[in-house]
């Protein structure tokens, strides 16, 4: 197999205003992240390593084994959702490798509004029981929390997806097979207390953590009886007298080091196995991509440029390369692992949605793992094409992607618009993870476009009506359509929302991948039984 | 010449001869005890048999068991190496009685240099200058203090058994006489079975210069010119070298000529050593000299004569045993450049050079070459046995002149990769750097003298050390494996990849904070230097930190690293953050009993200081009898129970003082 030769000339002027664009959006993408890990603010945390007490951050890099990396997602959950700064969510999740077992961690920040759940929090919660359960990730729960925020009970409590569900994940996860670790290092209080008592094991941190249904004030409030919460609900207390915990631990540090000595003994191997090779490194630089990328979003390039970047030695197993050509599909390897990669080259027509169905299958039936590359403003509409059936074509795409049982990824490095966001594996199509790349843009349609149709709808009426629309009032309708559109498709709100698992730079892209992939094969690879295809 | 040869001995000697034998064509034969089964000796010999226990009373000592060993080898010959049973009379006998040749003197040279005191008489009609003094058979407290009024003060007394200093005693004062007399006597008692006293005039700064001499028993007996041993621990020679410096031809041939006359007048036969005391402090022109003692047998530092003279004494040794005569002449000897040797060993300088045991976790040399020999004993992974001489290796260096054999060796032995041990090797190589040594100012006192150079008090470790530390750690876990998740650079999405390491040195912790991202840098006390690494080939760890480049060796032992930076040595800890379990179950709270019973007895008294695990109370219940420990070391406040009463569960027995 040829490598894929590149055509980037990394001195042109196109390509470094490119490249100075995408890097201003990466500066942005790190300097929000690293304030983001920064959690609450000076004084709470100086109040909590005052308290003897390790940062959540730490907390995590303690857990880890030494050195190893730590996935993290969704940091931007919450991000200029609420009044209040809410960092992360106050709840940091992400994949990391414990005792050489990849785990999903779930780190309540207490330094973040003392951890406590707003309905964001609840989301990125359920999303990591999600993520653990497709992919089979033990969990390890580093509780620290005061519970729901309960001004926004209403939003945090009553419903399916609420609060009650974390512990229900925890029942069934558990019931699958799956793990449930909780390590207690400060509050765990009333449906909190559940996350250690419903874990198959759990460790308290002496005089710190506490579990309790009802804190010191509420059972002074209900039956008069004065009582310390170290008394009421400490480590002493439920490791030597009630038994609901399994392990005292004398710091976090020492609680970590035995809630790594659990993982180890939790006897799994990784059930999938594939066809892996060495790792090998593209034969171009990843920074190319911040040169590749347009600046305009309207502009065109050839994905192939950026596949030359992620894959291994750039090779490239095109698949029907001559047919369908605005979407490219083929098999390659990524970090080793064996990967069938779907790329957006332009806008979907029928041949294309054919070839990406035709893909996807072939893929499931080897059980290779999907890759999908999205940068999709939609289908191609038109008399033409719809008398073609490219709703029934789309729809062939549609089925094998939402059908599609391999662990399948979602990287957004461009825009996804409309029905090509379904057919192109988006957040309603279950990847494994879904990331997106800062310079993304998500919506139903481009904002321009909106504004377009919605103008075009409102002077049609006004015609009919015999009125006219001056330009400038037309302009004024227009202009706050785009600039919604606009605002709302930007990644960090998305990803605040949890639209996705996480904002990553494109020279990051291909580590990512490589771990998520890597972390899947916890999971055996399912078989895939496709809906009927309209024919 | 034989065609096999038993070598009684182990470590590096055994080696070293078994390298002549082998080249000689010799069939090499091992003996060793218990401890030594795996060792480099055994491993390089042809064949080897075990001779007992690890004691070297029950296996290197044992005369019986290595003939047994011989006569079950079919060996022809016996070398005795140095040590042990090198220097025993009856061993050489029981070589004669047993039919196999023994490379080394006659039994009788070995008796005759024996007891030091006959040994000196004897030299003295010989005509060979012994210390002034008195070294007679009266051993009354009177004539031996009258004895040293005549000598003159300071005076030294000497065990006529003794070694190794033991029995030794500098007198400087009349009225002190008596009491160190005793002293001396009771430590050569208990030491040798033997009081007989010598008494001698003292020579203050004295150097000790040797003549390596060699007999063939048909009438030639020639000298290899000397050796300056002077540089002395303990009495113990640490470095060696030839020629002594500032050496006068004419007092080389006065010394030379007074060493055959020692040998001849033994009927010598063999390599031997003939040791004298040097009064140098006016220069070595004419410097008095005086006979010490004759060792007969090969000496350790006996490789400087070979680097200077081109010769092999092993191979001398095995022809003069064999019937053959010295293949050269005193004309044909000439001495070439100069050769030093440092004796490494498994001792502590800073600790009065207390012997150290332990498995050698790294041990590497330098290449060897025409200027460079290493004379080892052990391998690296291996275990200094307590039972032995704790020598290492010996590193011996050679050039043409004495200022560049000293940088050589100094520089050999700072390329010397050496962990999981305490040894002298910063030590060794702070001598041969040393100003005093280099201006050949050289006396027995020297390492006393410079005692506060040669044993600099522990330094903290500087940033380039904590530095490398901290690198080696990153660097040891690099190439793990091919998943992504074996990639261990802290990696984080979105966020600087960075690590904190924390480190005890000595009382002190140290954190560092090594930044993984473009451009990796190391933050310590607040500085921020920019850092590379490199693995090199010989496992050192190429570092360069706030653009300073330097190799380092790091040697892993759980949490201890062993830093190696240019010969200085440097052990650091890797604080683990977690406590251990047993701190907790170490809580000290109220014993209770744990089910209903009967006190039968108490062990605890309020005030009483107890271990954890210690018995408090013995509870009778459910027909069983209870012993209650304490839960943690633990003072004890209060008992509140007595023998035959009954208690209800969880009733508090005792009580801790917080």
């Amino acid at each position: 197999m040829q490598p894929l030769t590149t055509s980037v000339k990394a001195t042109s002027e196109g390509f470094r205003e490119n490249a100075a664009a995408m890097r201003a959006l990466v500066d942005d993408l790190r300097a929000q992240s690293a304030a983001i890990a920064l959690g609450g603010d000076e004084r709470s945390r100086q109040r909590h390593l005052g308290r003897g007490k390790l940062l959540p951050r730490d907390r995590i890099d303690a857990l880890v084994d030494p050195g190893s990396p730590f996935l993290e997602l969704s940091a931007f959950a919450g991000h200029g959702l609420y009044e209040d700064t809410v960092n992360a969510a106050g709840l940091i999740t992400g994949i990391g490798r414990v005792s050489g077992t990849e785990c999903m961690i779930v780190c309540n920040d207490a330094t973040v509004k003392g951890g406590s759940y707003y309905p964001v929090t609840v989301k990125k919660h359920l999303r990591a029981q999600e993520i653990a359960r497709e992919n089979r990730l033990p969990c390890l729960y580093l509780v620290d929390s005061g519970g729901a925020n309960l001004p926004r009970q209403d939003e945090v409590f009553p419903d399916r997806d609420h609060f009650g569900r974390i512990f229900y994940n925890q029942a069934n996860l558990s019931a699958e097979g799956i793990p449930q670790i909780a390590v207690v290092m400060g509050s765990c209080t009333a449906g909190g207390a559940y996350v250690p008592a419903m874990a198959d094991e759990c460790v308290i941190v002496r005089n710190q953590g506490t579990i309790f249904l009802g804190g010191p004030p509420l059972v002074k409030a209900a039956t008069g009886e004065t009582v310390s919460a170290e008394e009421l609900g400490g480590g002493d207390l439920h490791a030597r007298v009630s038994g609901v915990a399994d392990h005292l631990a004398g710091s976090d540090a020492h609680a970590l080091a035995i809630a790594r000595r659990i993982v180890a003994d939790l006897n799994r191997t990784r059930p999938a196995s594939l066809d892996v090779a060495a790792p090998e490194a593209p034969l171009y630089p990843a920074e190319d991509l911040y040169g590749i990328v347009p600046r305009d979003p309207r502009q065109t390039y050839d994905v192939r440029e950026v596949i030359a970047r992620l894959v291994d030695g750039s090779r490239f197993d095109e698949f029907k390369r001559f047919y369908g050509e605005t979407l490219v599909c083929g098999f390659a390897r990524l970090w080793g692992f064996p990967v069938g990669i779907v790329a957006n080259n332009g806008i979907l027509f029928s041949e294309s949605a054919l070839k990406g169905a035709h893909f996807v299958e072939l893929c499931c039936q080897r059980r290779i793992p999907l890759v999908f590359l999205q940068n999709i403003t939609g289908f191609m509409v038109g008399r033409k094409y719809e008398a073609g059936g490219i709703a029934r074509d789309g729809a062939k795409m549609v089925t094998a992607v939402a059908c599609a049982r391999v662990p399948k990824f979602t990287v957004i490095v461009g825009g996804s618009f409309g029905a090509g966001n379904y057919a192109m594996n988006g957040r309603a199509y279950g990847p494994r993870l879904l990331f997106t790349w800062p310079n993304a843009r998500i919506s139903v349609m481009g904002g321009e476009q909106a504004a377009t149709v919605l103008a075009t709808v409102k002077r049609d009426a006004m015609e009919a009506r015999g009125e006219a629309w001056p330009a400038d009032e037309e302009e004024a309708f227009r202009a706050p359509i785009r600039e919604q559109y606009e605002a709302q498709g930007h990644p960090y709100y998305a990803s605040a929302r949890l639209w996705d698992d996480g904002i990553v730079d494109p020279a990051d892209t291909r580590r990512v991948l490589a771990l998520a992939l890597s972390a899947s094969l916890n999971a055996p690879v399912p078989e895939t039984r496709f809906d009927l295809f309209r024919m | 010449m034989f065609r096999s040869v038993l070598v009684a001995n182990r470590g590096e000697i055994a080696l070293r001869v078994m390298r002549t034998a082998r080249r000689l064509g010799l069939r090499t034969i091992a003996v060793h005890s218990e401890a030594d089964a795996a060792a480099p000796h055994v491993r390089f010999a042809d064949e080897a048999y075990l001779i007992g226990p690890p004691p070297a009373l029950e296996s290197y000592l044992r005369i019986d068991r290595i003939l047994e060993a011989a006569r079950r080898a079919g060996a022809e010959a016996i070398h005795p190496g140095y040590g042990f049973l090198s220097e025993n009379a009856a061993f050489a006998e029981a070589c004669e009685a047993a039919g196999i040749a023994f490379v080394g003197p006659p039994a009788e040279a070995i008796r005759r240099m024996g007891h030091k005191s006959a040994a000196k008489a004897l030299m003295e009609k010989a005509g060979v200058p012994v210390v002034p003094g008195y070294h007679g058979d009266d051993q009354s407290d009177e004539r031996l203090e009258q004895a040293a009024e005549r000598t003159g003060y300071p005076v030294l007394i000497k065990a006529a058994a003794g070694g190794g200093g033991k029995g030794m005693r500098r007198v400087d004062e009349p009225d002190r006489f008596l009491r160190e007399l005793k002293a001396a006597r009771r430590e050569a008692m208990s030491a040798f079975g033997d009081d007989t006293m010598l008494v001698e005039t003292f020579v203050a700064r004295p150097r000790h210069i040797e003549i390596q001499v060699f007999a063939d028993g048909l009438g030639n007996t020639l000298h290899l010119f000397e050796r300056e041993c002077s540089i002395q621990r303990r009495h113990q020679k640490v470095i060696e070298e030839a020629p002594a410096p500032g050496m006068t031809p004419a007092l080389r041939d006065r010394m030379g000529r007074a060493a055959v006359a020692a040998a001849e007048a033994i009927a010598y036969v063999g390599a031997g050593t003939v040791e004298f005391i040097v009064d140098g402090r006016q220069g070595l022109a004419d410097a008095p000299f005086y006979f010490m003692e004759m060792n007969t047998r090969l000496q350790v530092e006996h490789p400087v004569t070979e680097a200077v003279t081109g010769t092999d004494l092993v191979e001398w040794q095995f022809r003069v045993a064999a019937g053959e005569t010295l293949p050269v002449a005193q004309a044909d000897l000439a001495i070439e450049g100069h050769a030093i040797e440092a004796r490494l060993y498994a001792e502590n300088p800073a600790k009065k050079f207390f012997p150290q045991a332990g498995t050698l976790a790294r041990l590497r040399f330098p290449p060897e070459g025409p200027h460079v020999r290493v004379d080892s004993g052990v391998a690296e992974g291996q275990e200094i046995p307590i039972y032995y001489d704790p020598m290492i290796a010996k590193v011996i260096a050679w050039d043409r002149t004495r200022e560049r054999a000293a940088a050589r060796l100094e520089m050999a032995l700072r390329q010397t990769r050496l962990a999981g041990v305490t040894t002298n090797l910063a030590f060794l190589a702070a001598i041969a750097g040393h100003e005093a040594f280099l201006g050949g100012d050289l006396h027995t006192g020297f390492i006393e003298e410079h005692a506060a150079d040669l044993i600099p008090e522990p330094a903290p470790a500087d940033a380039f050390l904590l530095g490398a530390a901290a690198l080696s750690i990153l660097a040891e876990r690099e190439g793990r494996g091919a998943d992504p998740w074996d990639v261990a650079d802290n990696w984080r999405l979105n966020l600087s990849a960075k690590e904190r390491l924390t480190f005890r040195d000595g009382g002190t912790e140290r954190a560092v904070t090594v930044h993984q991202g473009a451009p990796p840098a190391v933050e310590i006390d607040g500085d921020r230097l920019a850092a590379a690494w490199e693995r090199e080939a010989n496992g050192d760890l190429a570092v360069s930190l706030g653009g300073a480049r330097s190799s380092v060796h790091v040697v892993r032992e759980g949490n201890v690293l062993t830093v190696l930076r240019h010969g200085h040595v440097h052990r650091l800890e890797l604080a683990e953050a977690a406590a251990a379990d047993d701190d907790l179950a170490a809580d000290a709270r109220d014993l209770r009993a744990p089910l209903p019973g009967r006190v039968v007895q108490v062990l605890a008294e309020a005030g009483q200081k107890v271990k954890r695990n210690a018995p408090l109370v013995i509870l009778e219940a459910m027909k069983m009898e209870h012993a209650l420990l304490a839960p943690a070391d633990a003072t004890i406040a209060e008992v509140r129970v007595a023998p035959g009463d009954q208690v209800a569960e969880d009733a508090v027995l005792v009580t801790f003082a917080a």
